[in-house]
């Protein structure tokens, strides 16, 4: 599948299924810290992605002021 | 996962409230804490005029979105802070929302009122570009207030952003930010907007989700003056601390606004005064905004 990360935007490419919650945490991401996206829907932490999908990162913390 | 109220797929997991939500249902909750969050605090009548701060960015503009659906009278004032190709596009966003929604967005250039744009302002100061900018943000709205006449403006600080200052406050013991601190900021003198903070009880993760799941075009891309703010630093903290004991942001925040706030409200308040300047409110004879301005404007002559 192909992930989306941000800051600095790329891409990573992982093979095989997984849940959600296991895919962040091997890219060692908080789950409080993203948005998890495919498509124009999201996705909770149990959800198994697989081979096709396209997974969105979306950082959800701002920083300075309020955004 | 299922929703908690209808049994369909979820679309976003809350631990800290041991709930998950399908899109409707979680839009719908998303709505009741703004309305209760007003409710409590007694923020703002049902027919007064609100002027809405937006940045272009998710929480600002969620705001405004559940303002406007709740019927209430606003305007948006966006604060062009002259910051390269970010406010260029921050500023477009606004200005798409508020033209979707026929609503007025009035835009006030830092350059106009500091003398300089805000990459600017920070050589010439030397400080932290979030101090001089934060200065400038509440200096400019509050006179956007009064010109425009609106006796409150609402920020989209929500409880991360909240939760931040308050451990920033904390690790310092910063004893005059701390009774500051408040989802709601009555107006302590004439030429004072009241701020009100409707989203202090949704965390940056809800927000986010709620500006996605409305089809809110929003700037995803953070302030470049932002990378290494000591506030990114205190919201990691917390975050990790969240990741181990869902709700630690959220009892933090409550219990110090519920439980400890009032001990500190007792320490006296600065007298006010007009600044000698510009006429507004200041605790010193020449306001923080007009030393800064006549620092810049120095400095480029």
């Amino acid at each position: 599948m192909k992930v989306t990360l941000r800051y600095p935007k790329r891409q990573v490419e992982i093979t095989g299924k997984r849940r959600v919650k296991e895919l962040l945490r091997e890219l060692d991401v908080i789950p409080e810290t993203v948005l998890v996206i495919r498509g124009s829907e999201l996705l909770t932490g149990d959800t198994v992605v697989g081979e096709d999908d396209e997974i969105e990162l979306r950082p959800v913390i701002s920083g300075g002021g309020a955004g | 996962m299922k929703c908690r109220k209808c049994g369909d797929t979820a679309a976003l997991e809350l631990r800290r409230h041991n709930a998950a939500f399908c899109s409707p249902h979680f839009i719908e909750f998303f709505q009741k804490q703004v309305r209760e969050a007003i409710r409590h605090y007694r923020m703002l009548a049902p027919d007064e005029p609100v002027l809405v701060a937006v940045s272009g960015g998710k929480d600002s503009l969620a705001l405004w979105d559940v303002l406007l659906e709740d019927g209430y009278q606003t305007a948006g004032i966006y604060l062009d802070l002259g910051i390269f190709e970010y406010s260029v596009e921050s500023k477009a966003k606004c200005e798409a929302f508020a033209a979707a929604r026929g609503q007025k967005l009035i835009v006030e250039r830092v350059t106009d009122a500091v003398g300089a744009p805000i990459p600017e302002v920070q050589k010439v100061t030397r400080r932290p570009t979030c101090s001089a900018c934060g200065l400038s943000k509440r200096y400019l709205l509050n006179r956007a207030a009064l010109e425009h006449g609106y006796a409150v403006v609402a920020t989209g600080h929500n409880l991360d952003d909240e939760a931040a200052t308050l451990f920033g406050s904390v690790l310092h013991w910063q004893m005059d930010a701390l009774p500051r601190q408040s989802p709601m900021l009555a107006s302590t003198h004439p030429k004072l907007a009241r701020r009100v903070k409707p989203l202090y009880r949704l965390s940056e993760r809800e927000t986010a989700a709620y500006a996605f799941l409305r089809g809110i075009d929003y700037i995803v891309e953070e302030c470049p003056f932002s990378k290494g703010a000591t506030s990114l630093a205190h919201k990691d903290v917390l975050n990790r601390l969240e990741e181990a004991s869902p709700g630690a942001k959220h009892n933090f925040l409550f219990g110090f606004l519920e439980k400890a706030r009032p001990a500190f409200e007792q320490t006296a308040r600065p007298a006010l005064q007009e600044c000698g300047v510009c006429g507004q409110v200041t605790t010193g004879e020449i306001c923080a905004f007009c030393k800064l301005s006549k620092l810049v404007r120095d400095r480029k002559a």
